[in-house]
């Protein structure tokens, strides 16, 4: 298991988005999420990146905690020095890129391994450049993200991610800021590397895409995960109710 | 007097407006950030003297603010302030700057996208580097336009001084054409203010075109 969440636990203002949401993720899977609007998907994605602190449950990372619940009822998570290792295993892809507007798409790549990781900047570029092929946008090394369409920012974003070695990466919707025409690029890229076997975590609403590419779907609702398991099953022969609603509403 | 002995008189009052000039701009330019963050600061206490301070420095006027830094010791603590007329200039110029300047920075503090802290959050940057790497260098380009018009204000802000009798070039102008009766001084200072303000807007334009690689 790369991550391991068990009876996760959030809320906002009294606000339940989450509850007890357990699930993990093997190395290699990759796993989609799908649900209506304001089920919590993003949110889930924001505690495994610890961009949100959990009220409950706990987080596992290779085996390693990363955050538990003390007998209190009260989520800790480990000291601040060792969340950098944590960090390390996780990235994230934004639905809005953010890219670094003030960066060089190289210098966007690079930063992080350079001054976070404390890579040499030798490998960091050539790690980089080696993305940017892969990305197809080598080419635009030296652009800066404003003279970039959408798609090859989001490219860049992954990149962004990749660079970092990250053993899990989770997309928030990645292709939902995009026109349609832009969003094929950033699906192919997602595809090849679901072929090169990283794991990953993709919240999105292309239906066929997370049909064709995950291993494993899980449907959300309310905070919950309603349903769970093989595409092809839970596309064409959803068990639940709600799973069946919502793909109907999709259809249409 | 000649124009030249004017000139040369002057050119003394030229400098010391200078030396005004840039010690509030290098005293109030991180002042100004230091008051911006602690603004944001955790501490309701802290929040509410800096929220204060910065009423006070914007709602009365710079030259009272001088007066009170010059005569304050003196009526104050019985202080002898002999020598305290520059360093008071200096001190009541630096943290009413620094209250404008706050007010810049954290405008465009808060300009910056929250993505752009999250992208930096799960990148592993410390707070440090999210706010020297990733934040500042945008609020920069951001608030450029702004802190030009405040360093062309402050040109001409240092005639304040004058309230203190500190003899830069405004005050040295109007002592030398009551004892001359000469309008010269006048136009003198007048050509003297208005080519530093111009000075300052290349020098400005420069630096904003220096940001402008992006968007
Ligand atoms: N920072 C926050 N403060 C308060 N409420 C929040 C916050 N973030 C999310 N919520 C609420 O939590 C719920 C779940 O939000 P979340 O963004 O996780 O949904 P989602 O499944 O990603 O939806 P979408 O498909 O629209 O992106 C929503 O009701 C939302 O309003
Ligand atoms: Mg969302």
């Amino acid at each position: 298991m790369i991550i391991e969440m068990n009876n996760i636990e959030k809320h906002f203002e009294g606000l339940e988005v989450l509850k007890d949401i357990s699930f993990g993720v093997d190395s290699g899977e990759v796993v989609s999420i799908i649900g209506p609007s304001g089920s919590g998907k993003s949110t889930l994605l924001r505690c495994a990146t610890f961009l949100e602190k959990i009220d409950g449950g706990e987080i596992i990372y290779m085996g390693q905690k990363a955050a538990h619940t003390d007998e209190q009822g009260n989520a800790v998570y480990v000291p601040h020095h060792e969340m950098g290792k944590f960090r390390g295993y996780c990235g994230l892809v934004f639905q809005q890129f953010n890219l670094f507007p003030h960066y060089s798409i190289l210098k966007n790549i690079t930063d992080a391994p350079i001054h976070v990781q404390g890579r040499s900047r030798d490998e960091a570029e050539a790690t980089a450049m080696e993305l940017l092929g892969k990305m197809g946008i080598a080419d635009k090394a030296d652009a800066y993200p404003y003279q970039l369409s959408g798609g090859q920012q989001q490219r860049v974003a992954i990149a962004r991610a990749l660079a970092m070695k990250p053993e899990i990466l989770f997309f928030d919707e990645p292709t939902s800021a995009l026109d349609p025409e832009l969003t094929g690029e950033v699906l192919k890229v997602i595809r090849q590397l679901a072929e090169e076997k990283m794991t990953m975590v993709v919240v999105t609403h292309e239906m066929p895409f997370a049909k064709a590419v995950s291993n494993r779907v899980l449907f959300m609702d309310g905070g919950v995960i309603v349903e769970q398991g093989d595409p092809r099953e839970v596309f064409e022969n959803p068990k639940e109710e709600r799973t069946r609603q919502f793909l109907r509403v999709f259809e249409q | 007097m000649t124009f030249s002995t004017m000139l040369s008189t002057m050119a003394d009052g030229m400098l010391k407006t200078g030396a005004i000039f840039f010690l509030t701009l290098i005293g109030s330019l991180p002042l100004g950030m230091i008051v911006a963050l602690l603004r944001k600061s955790r501490f309701t206490l802290v929040r509410g003297i800096i929220s204060v301070y910065i009423s006070i420095m914007r709602g009365t006027p710079l030259m009272l603010q001088l007066l009170v830094w010059y005569f304050g010791p003196y009526y104050l603590f019985g202080m002898n302030i002999g020598n305290w007329r520059f360093p008071a200039l200096i001190v009541g110029f630096v943290l009413n700057y620094a209250a404008y300047f706050a007010e810049i920075y954290r405008g465009g503090i808060e300009s910056i996208p929250v993505g752009q802290y999250e992208a930096a959050e799960v990148l592993g940057y410390t707070k440090t580097q999210t706010f020297m790497r990733i934040i500042l260098p945008q609020v920069m380009k951001i608030i450029m336009p702004s802190i030009t018009n405040e360093v062309i204000t402050l040109v001409k802000d240092t005639s304040l001084a004058f309230t203190l009798a500190y003899q830069e070039v405004f005050s040295l102008a109007k002592q030398i054409s009551a004892s001359q009766t000469s309008f010269m001084p006048f136009v003198i200072a007048g050509v003297f203010y208005f080519v530093a303000n111009y000075v300052v807007e290349i020098a400005m334009n420069r630096i904003e075109k220096s940001m402008d690689y992006y968007k």
